[in-house]
């Protein structure tokens, strides 16, 4: 019940975003509004019947605002500084054509699935690595462009990064 | 000033987005190409839609409401952009890799080393 009830908040959210402005009742047109309520509760009922199919239970974890506020922190901040980084990186790499690539294995050691999809999403923007694959322990594997160890800390390949996503997601 | 700033974003999304499509021809292998696509693109993305975001803010400001919407469309289109991108080149890189493309000129691989050795 709370998994539907999140879902159906959150894409009705989502939808009332993507049409304000349609007309008189606050922004929006009653039929818009009508859709929205109908369309929130087919999705969140379809995405509860999958969490449950794939035995994910839902966790009230990222409903804390302290949360969300170091994540926004941590994407207007380091996140995007290191971003802005490999884009430089790779359009220095691009014109200098300069690559030593290889495959290596960390192991950042996250406590849940979600913190893992979080890091490696994060691994995969910043300078010179591509996270290609994870195991069952929480290992992964990084396609990185420039190999200066072939047995990495996991402070070279992602510095500070696991502590912040260790605050925002676990 | 508001046509400068939004040409400057403009130009700068160009430039990363140019950068990865040179990166797309240039480098060896899928591994290395999806370098340049993921991070080029999403950074590429960001900056044309924050152009189109600090368009639809000014002029919404200036009186016309309507074009407010068009400021949070693009913030959105940037967030999903943000989230997807990696994701999608994580997919991309995963399938080749165990469909047994491997990468090129690699110093080592030990993603291949562990699925030797029952992944």
């Amino acid at each position: 019940m709370i998994a539907f009830a999140v879902f159906f908040i959150f894409s009705l959210l989502f939808y009332l975003v993507l049409t304000a402005g349609s007309g008189n009742i606050v922004f929006w047109a009653p039929e818009e509004l009508f859709f929205g309520v109908l369309f929130a509760a087919i999705t969140a009922l379809l995405a509860k019947r999958l969490f449950q199919a794939m035995g994910i239970k839902p966790t009230a974890r990222m409903l804390s605002p302290k949360r969300w506020l170091i994540f926004l922190v941590y994407a207007a901040g380091p996140f995007f500084y290191a971003m802005i980084l490999a884009n430089i990186d790779v359009a220095c790499r691009v014109i200098t054509g300069k690559i030593k690539p290889g495959i290596v294995k960390i192991s950042p050691g996250m406590k849940t699935d979600f913190s893992t999809t979080m890091l490696a999403n994060s691994i995969t923007l910043t300078p010179g690595t591509l996270s290609v694959d994870v195991d069952k322990k929480g290992n992964l594997y990084i396609h990185w462009i420039f190999v200066k160890d072939k047995q990495p800390s996991v402070a070279d390949i992602c510095g500070s990064f696991p502590k912040w996503v260790r605050r925002i997601a676990e | 000033m508001m046509e400068i700033v939004v040409y400057a974003l403009l130009a700068i999304g160009l430039f990363f987005q140019a950068m990865g499509a040179i990166a797309l021809h240039r480098f060896p292998d899928v591994y290395t190409r999806m370098h340049g696509t993921t991070k080029c693109t999403t950074l590429g993305s960001i900056f044309m839609c924050s152009g189109v975001v600090v368009y639809g803010a000014v002029l919404a400001f200036s009186g016309e409401a309507q074009y407010a919407i068009l400021s949070v469309h693009s913030l959105v289109a940037a967030l999903f952009l943000l989230l997807t991108n990696p994701a999608g080149a994580h997919a991309i890189a995963r399938a080749a890799h165990r469909s047994g493309v491997m990468p090129k000129l690699a110093v080592v691989d030990r993603l291949q080393e562990a699925k030797k050795d029952d992944f």
